[in-house]
């Protein structure tokens, strides 16, 4: 009730003071995908106190990088705002293509401090770790898993697990057990139907199989550098243990996947855990509401965990965006103003209630929020073991070239992980080199 | 008495139209019609097509816009022309071109064959049968991606059925050797159609008193299929071979949403890989020179096949 006070008041605040401005047709970019939907409901609220209209331009994942940054290149003026993926961040700096906040932040009072420092680092800086800030962190998300609860918690596939692995069917602790839970429901017959282990990321053509295989690198001691020697990447990339969470990735995908899926990402995972097809799903935490809400999986039928711990620690890989105001734009007056609001806490806690992951540490350390809902706490717990990819300007080339030589051994079976890590680490020497930076 | 037409037009124009348009030669007036198309043509496929060239000899990255471009000379070709992609992308266009050309060619052929026979039904089947060709590449691409679904594929499941074999134990576009049959597939039995047209005008444009003539000189069915069919219709075969070339060697969405070049690389078509080295890379320089290596590759072998062409319809 107090929160719904707040909310109103803030609303008349905002009206207040927007109104001296001249109302503009903001158009935002953004990602077709869920969250999007819960932005343009929240919008209305901006609409309604600012005077300004929202429209959205939604693309799909697969081509959402393509489009954006053709946008972005070739100095277009479709977006205003623009969510942009974390990767970004470093073109979107170095290019010009993103307006530096600093300024805007400090007149605001909109501290960096606010957010979850993970989110800050991986959505807001350029260079990183560094405080220069292009973005406010906008959508806080994370690889973790769904599993369904009640086949893990049939009596009879719990004995024979235990029989067979000596511990009980439950939620992993290590990539190991993960790779053993998937074996194991692997051609299983639930309820008449064929079933298998998990869906994981496969995708090729855009960043599917690298955002996948990273939880298992990472935990087992893959680094994208010498912490000591910056873009020094022999004996990181293709360390033994890099080598070693390669192989438990194409490991996992011959013995533990649905037949065909080779080309798998974030909705190919979702359609195949909603339609029953696997065990458990690898996916952004995006999809838990709607996992939750599902009419055939959702509700205590479904449990979610973080990426389990491999030998080299546990660590997840980060997705989610920052929101920018795009140089290009004639409009970034009002731009900025949709930034303001969006940082307030009241506005915050509505985005977090209609479905987006806010970012700010006053809605996710709310002691309330960890019960909020059914995966709130795994969401919390995973967000503390992020890393992300790189997110230099030469970004994208160095996706492209992970995504070719992970789908080369993984997918197609050609050659060794020694080989295709050897082959990551000459690709990504010779685009440093390009970028002047070896 | 009773005026002409083109007096009467004449009469009709506004003086001062004609009075100006009197002052002008015909070569003027025809320039004045065609140069909107020339300009058009100038500013659509000429000068990209020059810009792009110049392009190629530079280093040139259009999500650099900060950083100077550089001359590079023959540079970016050289590194073309040594990399093992590309040959790899050139291998895996050949094999997917050599393929449904030669299946499209056949089933076409076999097909406009029967349909030109006289049959009850025969509209219907003809219009039964154009429908692939009617749709989208992309709604193509993505129908089959569940026909070869291996779970509930109905491809699979055929296949299962007359091998015996599990449908869900292979994968058509999962597995680097099943993959780059599934896309010469797909595109045969969107693209037959249109061969089969072809063909069938082919077939249709034979005088029937070739025929006649034959039945007189007693010549068999087959002797009149080799020496009457076969030399009639080979003109049309060829320019449908030829327009399916050109559109198979920039085959880019149907196979993008089948496999999206997977897996591995093994279905990476050369403008698959163009597009990517291109607006996914944005190495602009070097992909221009790839585009331009393509552009004569496709411009010389068009060339030469015309020239045949034209000496197969001579004849």
């Amino acid at each position: 009730m107090n929160k719904k006070l707040t909310y109103v008041a803030a609303s008349f605040a905002m009206t207040a003071a927007a109104g001296a401005a001249q109302a503009e047709d903001l158009t935002l970019c953004w990602a077709a995908w869920d969250p999007a939907n819960a932005l343009t409901e929240l919008s209305k609220d901006f609409e309604q106190q600012s005077g300004h209209n929202m429209s959205f331009e939604f693309v799909p994942w697969p081509n959402f990088a393509a489009r954006m940054l053709n946008e972005l290149n070739s100095g277009g003026r479709l977006c205003d705002l623009m969510i942009g993926d974390s990767q970004w961040i470093g073109g979107g700096a170095e290019n010009g293509h993103y307006v530096k906040l600093n300024d805007f932040f400090d007149a605001n009072g909109i501290s960096m401090d606010d957010f979850i420092p993970a989110t800050v680092t991986g959505y807001a800086e350029w260079p990183k770790g560094t405080p220069n800030y292009y973005a406010l962190p906008a959508f806080g998300d994370v690889v973790g898993w769904t599993y369904r609860r009640d086949w893990f918690e049939r009596p009879e596939l719990q004995a024979e697990f235990k029989e067979t692995y000596g511990r009980d069917l439950d939620v992993p602790n290590t990539l190991e057990e993960l790779k053993d839970i998937a074996q194991f429901f692997q051609g299983r017959e639930i309820d008449g139907k064929t079933v298998y282990g998990a869906a994981i990321y496969t995708e090729r053509g855009s960043e599917g199989i690298t955002m996948g295989a990273m939880n298992a690198l990472y935990n087992y001691g893959f680094e994208y550098e010498n912490p000591e020697k910056p873009y020094d990447l022999e004996g990181y990339v293709n360390s033994p243990g890099a080598v070693a969470g390669l192989e438990y990735y194409k490991e996992l995908y011959d013995t533990g996947t649905p037949p065909g899926s080779s080309n798998w990402y974030m909705s190919e995972n979702i359609d195949a855990y909603k339609s029953g097809q696997v065990a458990m799903q690898m996916n952004f935490a995006f999809i838990w509401p709607g996992v939750n809400a599902d009419s055939n999986v959702g509700g205590e039928r479904s449990g979610y965990f973080p990426n389990p711990a491999g030998p080299a620690g546990q660590f997840a890989q980060l997705g989610g965006q920052g929101i920018s105001v795009v140089a290009h734009s004639d409009k970034q007056a009002a731009a900025l103003e949709y930034i303001r609001w969006f940082a307030q806490p009241e506005v915050q806690a509505r985005w977090w209630e209609l479905g987006g992951y806010s970012a700010l540490r006053s809605v996710v350390e709310d002691p309330e929020f960890a019960n909020s809902q059914p995966y709130a706490q795994t969401f919390l717990d995973s967000m503390a073991i992020v890393k992300d990819f790189w997110a230099e300007p030469a970004y994208a080339e160095l996706l492209l070239a992970m995504q070719a030589r992970l789908h080369n051994y993984v997918i197609a079976g050609s050659g060794t992980a020694q080989e295709a890590l050897d082959g990551v680490v000459k690709d990504w020497t010779e685009i440093f080199e390009y970028e002047g930076k070896l | 008495m009773t005026q002409s037409p083109i007096k009467k037009v004449a009469q009709a124009t506004p003086e001062p139209v004609a009075r100006r348009l009197r002052g002008l030669s015909d070569r003027s007036i025809a320039w004045i019609f065609v140069a909107p198309t020339i300009f058009l043509l100038l500013a659509v496929n000429i000068f990209p097509l020059i810009r792009t060239i110049w392009l190629s000899f530079t280093n040139y990255r259009v999500n650099r816009p900060n950083n100077e471009v550089d001359w590079v000379g023959l540079s970016n070709y050289e590194q073309i022309l040594n990399d093992p992609d590309i040959w790899n992308t050139m291998q895996a266009t050949a094999h997917f071109l050599f393929w449904t050309l030669l299946l499209q060619v056949l089933i076409g052929f076999a097909l406009a064959y029967l349909i030109n026979k006289k049959f009850k039904g025969n509209n219907m089947w003809t219009t039964i049968i154009v429908l692939p060709m009617m749709l989208s590449p992309a709604v193509v691409g993505n129908f089959w991606t569940f026909l070869y679904q291996p779970q509930i594929g109905l491809f699979n499941y055929a296949v299962g059925f007359v091998t015996g074999a599990d449908p869900a134990s292979f994968s058509m576009i999962g597995d680097v050797h099943l993959a780059p049959w599934a896309i010469v597939i797909a595109d045969t039995w969107m693209w037959t159609p249109f061969v089969m047209l072809i063909c069938l005008a082919g077939l249709r444009s034979i005088p029937e008193s070739l025929y006649e003539a034959a039945e007189c000189d007693r010549a068999s069915q087959w002797r009149q299929f080799w020496t009457i069919t076969i030399p009639m219709v080979l003109p049309f075969l060829m320019l449908a071979v030829l327009f399916r070339g050109i559109e198979n060697f920039k085959m880019f969405d149907l196979v993008v949403q089948l496999t999206g070049g997977g897996p591995g690389s093994v279905t990476e078509l050369t403008s698959i890989n163009l597009k990517r080295e291109a607006f996914e890379k944005w190495r602009t320089g070097y992909s221009s020179a790839y585009a331009v290596i393509l552009f004569v590759t496709v411009f010389g072998l068009a060339s030469i096949y015309v020239k045949a062409l034209n000496k197969v319809k001579q004849r």
